[in-house]
């Protein structure tokens, strides 16, 4: 009997094109589509159930093992480092970590670099390998304002296009990772169902376009 | 009879020290408290940052204990021709989970040190396969051989300062990484295929050890895949059905590690519940002569796995104000003879939750379950 793997989705719109390519890698499951109430999904010939999950919350599911695979961003599995193997790079969801800061702005090497950023461990490992010190202001959301109303110095963000930075008269001025969803899985589960994860695995890989 | 219940981890512990002492393994007792000057020169052993520290009254700073290895090395002493052999049952405090908050949780393990030999280290990995077997079904022991990682880095020419980042690739079984590293840092495509295939082999001894083969012919490699083939053929003629699983994500600190590394899983628990390997390296840089070998089990993760009962007591015994309390502790006595659990009360607790509500009432018990 084929076992069942459990699958932590990203909710939003790269979860949708997530399920796309989990669809077009032959585990499809039409009822996830629908608008319905239900949180889990199940198509036993394929053996995978899927269910939706807050994205920065697919690496928990998966490293505590409430899901056997998940698709996470770099971003999160940089700041969190779950203990989990990092199967494909689904070059999905691309973008990059960058240091922003106002137009012309100067790095000053008298005073304490204030940097804002969701991302701490990130924003500290990036500056530590400049032998830098840092006053770190951890912020959950709209991070922008913080240069423009001199909370900080700098921030740590992820950047797609560019275009939010822009208008409001930041912009990028170091990239420091790039950025891309990944396929993660339960360092247990896969001593367990290892034909079946790596099976997924394989499939997945297949469809991703470079 | 009466079954005595007891908790998963207790039941592990009791079986554990069972099968560790019929193979002459001696208990090794340790205070709660050590120098924290020896895990802060050894920060990196430890499985995790963080220790609890506090000054004692003469002003040493001391730790609560975050491992027993170290003070097992630390107290041992080298006597030719043999080895010595101990286990513990220890609680060790460290952060844990997502939040880092500590915890003290109760770590079981073994150690054997001194004048190692293929059979003695053998013996340690045939224990962790027992053990493994003794505290849960469908086990699978994980093993690897850091001595071929270590070979294969030589032999592909990979520059020390690489080291960590390359064997971190491999220990997430990061292809994709190991490649864009590779590319960037020069490494060839002959270098990175032999690599890339400490992701992709792994396995049963069968199916990944006649590839292994065929991988490189180092003196270093070659001598370290036949001691790891070694000891999976003797493993795998143990009595028992055994779940020998090759695996070179297993990946521990090399400055310590050198040898055999091997990790225990169980179906349904997420993390390793047995971790273990050979040391050599640790004992070296203590000042010690010798060679070590032991591993841990992680007694704590074994909480979830009871079974979940259905009642908080299996009767629950109503007595009335003016009911003699000598009648009452013989009814109690009496009910509980077979082993079951029972509860007496003046009045029903709100939040529990019983098999059987009895009421002691004009000198008789009657069953008031239903009502």
């Amino acid at each position: 009997m084929k076992p069942m793997i459990n699958v932590a989705l990203p909710k939003g719109r790269l979860g949708e094109k997530v399920y796309d390519l989990f669809a077009r890698a032959g585990y499809e499951c039409p009822s996830i589509l629908e608008n319905s109430r239900k949180l889990i999904f199940e198509n036993e010939e394929a053996g995978v159930r899927y269910f939706w999950v807050k994205p920065s919350d697919v690496a928990i599911y998966v490293e505590r093992g409430a899901a056997d695979i998940g698709v996470a961003g770099k971003d999160i599995l940089l700041e969190y480092l779950p203990d989990v193997y990092e199967l494909v790079d689904l070059n999905m969801g691309k973008c990059r970590m960058a240091v922003a800061a106002k137009k012309g702005f100067r790095y000053h090497r008298d005073r304490t670099l204030r940097v804002a950023t969701k991302f701490p461990r990130i924003a500290r490992n990036y500056y530590n390998g400049q032998c830098r010190d840092i006053d770190i202001i951890h912020l959950n959301g709209s991070i922008e304002l913080a240069p423009i109303l001199g909370l900080s110095d700098v921030i740590v963000d992820i950047v797609e296009t560019g275009t939010t930075l822009k208008e409001n008269d930041l912009e990028p001025i170091e990239t420091i990772v790039p950025i891309s969803a990944r396929l993660i899985a339960n360092k247990s589960s896969f001593k367990f169902k290892s034909a079946a994860i790596e099976a997924i695995a394989a499939a997945m890989k297949e469809q991703v376009t470079e | 009879m009466n079954e005595i219940w007891y908790q998963p981890e207790e039941k592990a512990m009791f079986a554990l020290r069972a099968l560790w002492r019929s193979r002459g393994y001696l208990p090794f007792e340790m205070s709660k408290f050590e120098e924290y000057d020896l895990y802060a020169s050894n920060k990196d052993f430890l499985v995790s940052d963080g220790i609890i520290t506090f000054t004692d009254k003469t002003g040493r700073l001391l730790a609560l204990k975050p491992d027993v290895t170290l003070s097992i090395v630390k107290n041992y002493s080298y006597s030719a021709g043999s080895v010595e052999k101990v286990y513990y049952h220890e609680h060790v405090y460290r952060p844990s989970g997502s939040t880092g908050e500590y915890k003290e949780i109760l770590q079981s393990g073994l150690e054997c040190i001194g004048a190692l030999d293929l059979f003695q280290t053998a013996e340690v990995v045939s224990l962790a396969a027992r053990s493994l077997h003794a505290i849960g079904e469908n086990s699978v022991l994980a093993i690897s051989h850091l001595g071929i990682l270590a070979a294969l880095l030589e032999e592909c020419g990979v520059p020390e300062a690489l080291h960590r980042h390359i064997t971190a690739c491999i220990a997430a079984k990061s292809a994709h990484e190991l490649h864009l590293l590779c590319t960037q840092q020069g490494i060839g495509a002959e270098a990175e295929k032999k690599l890339q295939a400490l992701i992709t082999i792994h396995g049963s001894p069968a199916q990944a050890l006649s590839k292994l083969q065929l991988l490189s012919d180092s003196k270093a490699y070659l001598e370290a895949l036949e001691e790891l083939t070694a000891i999976c053929a003797i493993i795998d003629a143990m009595p028992f059905a055994n779940n020998l699983y090759i695996d070179f994500s297993i990946v521990q600190d090399l400055r310590y590690y050198s040898g055999i590394v091997f990790r225990g899983y169980l179906p349904g628990i997420p993390d390793r519940v047995l971790s273990g390997g050979r040391y050599d390296r640790l004992v070296a840089q203590l000042g010690k002569q010798g060679g070590a070998i032991g591993f841990a089990v992680y007694l704590d993760l074994l909480e979830q796995t009871g079974d979940e009962e259905n009642w908080d007591a299996d009767v629950l015994l109503l007595y009335g104000e003016g009911e003699d309390p000598a009648e009452v502790l013989q009814t109690v006595d009496r009910l509980s003879a077979d082993g079951a659990r029972v509860m007496a009360q003046k009045s029903r607790p709100d939040k529990l939750r019983f098999g059987r509500v009895l009421r002691m009432r004009d000198g008789g018990v009657f069953d008031e379950t239903n009502d």
